[in-house]
């Protein structure tokens, strides 16, 4: 099974919850606690343990992800990464200019989306039919703004933008115009 | 005495502002209006969470913008900073034990920030202006969509804010380091370096370790302004930034918007936005959080060495993590996304972690404990940031945040749940510490309101940035509107629970005003005929 958003999100959505049932039990037994008569303090061990363990966590997350998120390496290396398919987009006046009506891809190919922004900043985000989103990316006038990814999942997306760009902005939504069909 | 005279008079009679102090009066009426913004920021947030379900036809998709603009900066500036300015320009003398170098010019900080706040909020609510917080180039200067009047005003408001905080940060350094009159010269240098954390790391290669002269929570209140400082200057420097284009505006010139480059504003911007959440509340809080400790139990803080050199630290990461906000901005280089964005921001799990043990170890070694309202809140403050600065780290991820940024997720689980909970309840706590202190002894209505306000602003709080994570998670983003009904059952849930958070803060503003009455509110803005260098009454 190839890995993608929805997949990252379900495990997110597992560890975070967990965490806060585990979080909120525990501030809750120590409220319970705290009226009651005891001898026993805080050794200063524990003190050091728990930090030791929060600097393990700290820098595991990121270990953990980069190396089980397929696109993260890809992306902090997006220079060197050879791509099967270039789409060269702009934006302006709170609307997207495509190449082409609809942007066919292959299932598992690498796709490059280069967007320009000749005015504001705008964000790029592709959308399943369900609404729930792929990636994205920001879209800063005057910089190039790119994005490799590769979708494995046949379908029609969506492109909307997902940054602010002033109230006219909430009607830059372009349905079903990334269709991915099947590798041969 | 029935419910009219109560809430005329309070319901005992025992509040006097007469017999307050022009100290005692100033931190109140920080309060009091404190306690107005967040109403001002409670409604606005109701009206979002109810358009979020259904786009009301009274309001139109501007003005929605403009509330959306508005209401993270009414309560930033307008409630929380009033609350905090004014407990710690009373506290810091209080703890140091010597005047306010300034009561006059923390006079002009309650009134900057009490007018500049109405000012923007004015701009706001009349001319729809709305770039939002965060201001990314060049939407502020974006005359097509906003008028560049109501845009100048709304700058000047916020410039009248960064004023008074201006002054606020005067007033407390000057307040621990200065003489006051007929006293003994005091070390200013070195009050200084102890406040700003010098001393300490100094004593880390010293084998004769110097004192600290100056307590733990004011070193936290000192190491918070210094971020207050720098996040004003910035604020103040794009101000003035964005108002040379809307003067040129109004004058007739279209100036190049191009001549700004939009990553680099956007760095800057970040930089100094980030002093706030990621710098100044986080070390404010945790001051705050030692201070109750130790006022709860009576005993020294646990670890305090190590907590007192974890504000530093905290301070030095604040000024070093803004890059997490830009790790979807693809221009933004690799290495800055990787050590700021990244590594950088994992340490605030470890120096917030560590407060959090800190402050719980401190209470625990004092068992048994009177379950106090200030305790309650406490432990809700301590859950509010144990819950919602994960869910920072976890977005603060260059693989995460392609699929989380400018999703409810941030505002939900993060903003949210940390500023209505973390925060907000600690603030709370600091009230009801506060409270018989300022109010020379007056005593609290009803207990039972007290109760309902906890659970309600609790299970609120969570709750409302639970289910507003959940649609983020399933790709809602934070802002936009969806007019279909995308995300209905998830915005249903967060509003039911936004009501929930209103109806806490009415039985809490309930409750306040009718312990000391509306005459005793109103006579908080009377002068005080006591000294105003004295910080509580003399004892008859």
């Amino acid at each position: 099974m190839k890995v993608d958003s929805t997949i990252v999100l379900w495990g997110q959505t597992l560890a975070y919850t967990v965490y806060c049932i585990v979080m909120i039990l525990t501030v809750g037994w120590i409220g319970w606690r705290l009226v009651k008569p005891a001898k026993a303090g805080v050794k200063p061990a524990v003190f050091f343990t728990f930090v030791g363990f929060l600097t393990v966590l700290g820098v595991s997350l990121h270990l953990i992800t980069l190396k089980t998120i397929p696109w993260v390496e890809p992306d902090l290396h997006r220079a060197s990464v050879q791509v099967d398919r270039v789409f060269e987009i702009r934006v302006a006046n709170h609307e997207f200019t495509l190449p082409e009506a609809r942007l066919v891809i292959k299932a598992g190919e690498k796709v490059r989306f280069d967007v320009a922004s000749d005015d504001l900043t705008y964000g790029f985000g592709v959308f399943r039919p369900d609404h729930t989103m792929v990636f994205q990316m920001q879209v800063i006038p005057g910089h190039k703004n790119d994005v490799i990814w590769q979708f494995h999942k046949p379908g029609l997306y969506t492109i909307r933008s997902t940054e602010y760009s002033g109230p006219a902005g909430i009607a830059m939504v372009l349905p079903d115009v990334i269709e991915v069909v099947k590798a041969n | 005495m029935n419910i009219i005279q109560a809430l005329i008079n309070g319901h005992d009679g025992s509040f006097r502002p007469k017999g307050l102090t022009p100290m005692q009066k100033l931190a109140l009426r920080f309060v009091v209006v404190g306690l107005v913004y967040f109403g001002f920021a409670v409604i606005e947030g109701m009206i979002m969470r109810i358009f979020e379900v259904k786009p009301l036809p009274m309001i139109q998709t501007k003005q929605f913008f403009a509330i959306m603009t508005a209401h993270p900066l009414v309560g930033i500036f307008g409630s929380s900073y009033s609350i905090v300015f004014g407990a710690f320009l009373f506290l810091v003398p209080f703890l140091m034990k010597k005047p306010l170098w300034s009561f006059k010019l923390a006079n002009w900080t309650f009134w900057l920030i009490t007018v500049g706040t109405f000012v923007f909020w004015g701009a706001g609510f009349v001319s729809h202006y709305a770039p939002l917080y965060t201001l990314y180039w060049p939407l502020p200067a974006d005359f097509s969509q906003f008028s560049a009047l109501g845009g100048a005003v709304f700058i000047l408001g916020i410039a009248l804010v960064m004023l008074g905080v201006s002054f606020f940060v005067v007033n407390i350094f000057k307040t621990i380091t200065y003489t006051p009159k007929g006293w003994d010269k005091q070390p200013s240098g070195a009050l200084f370096a102890s406040a700003i954390g010098w001393t300490g790391l100094r004593n880390l290669f010293r084998k004769k370790k110097e004192a600290h002269l100056v307590p733990l929570p004011v070193a936290a209140v000192a190491r918070g302004t210094v971020d207050v400082a720098f996040n004003s200057g910035i604020i103040l420097f794009t101000g003035v930034l964005i108002l040379v284009y809307m003067v040129g505006s109004l004058l007739g010139f279209d100036l190049r918007r191009t001549a700004i480059d939009a990553l680099l504003y956007k760095n800057w911007f970040w930089w100094g936005l980030d002093l706030v959440a990621d710098g100044l509340v986080l070390i404010f809080v945790a001051g705050t959080w030692y201070l109750l400790a130790t006022l709860i139990t009576g005993k020294t803080l646990f670890m305090q060495n190590i907590a007192r050199a974890a504000l530093l630290v905290e301070l030095v990461v604040s000024w070093t993590v803004w890059s997490h906000h830009l790790l979807s901005d693809q221009a933004q280089p690799a290495a800055l996304k990787v050590v700021s964005g990244e590594m950088v921001t994992a340490f605030e799990l470890i120096t917030q972690g560590l407060a959090f043990f800190v402050t719980m170890a401190t209470l625990w070694n004092a068992r048994p404990l009177k379950m106090s309202n200030e305790l309650k809140f406490l432990l809700g403050g301590l859950l509010g940031f144990a819950l919602g600065v994960p869910a920072g780290i976890i977005q603060a991820d260059v693989g995460l945040n392609r699929i989380l940024h400018n999703t409810q997720w941030v505002v939900g689980p993060h903003v949210h749940v940390a500023i209505l909970v973390g925060l907000s309840m600690t603030l709370y706590a600091a009230i009801y510490v506060l409270f018989p202190i300022l109010t020379n002894g007056a005593k609290l209505y009803s207990q039972k309101l007290a109760s309902i306000h906890f659970w309600a602003q609790l299970i609120g709080g969570i709750g409302m940035g639970a289910f507003m994570g959940m649609a983020g998670l399933k790709g809602m983003l934070r802002r936009t509107i969806y007019a279909n009904g995308e995300f209905n059952v998830y915005m249903i849930l967060a509003a039911l629970c936004g009501a929930l958070l209103a109806f806490g803060f009415l039985c809490f503003f309930i409750n306040l005003v009718m312990s000391v009455g509306v005459k005793g509110v109103l006579g908080l803005f009377g002068k005080s005929r006591l000294d105003k260098d004295a910080l509580l009454p003399a004892q008859e």
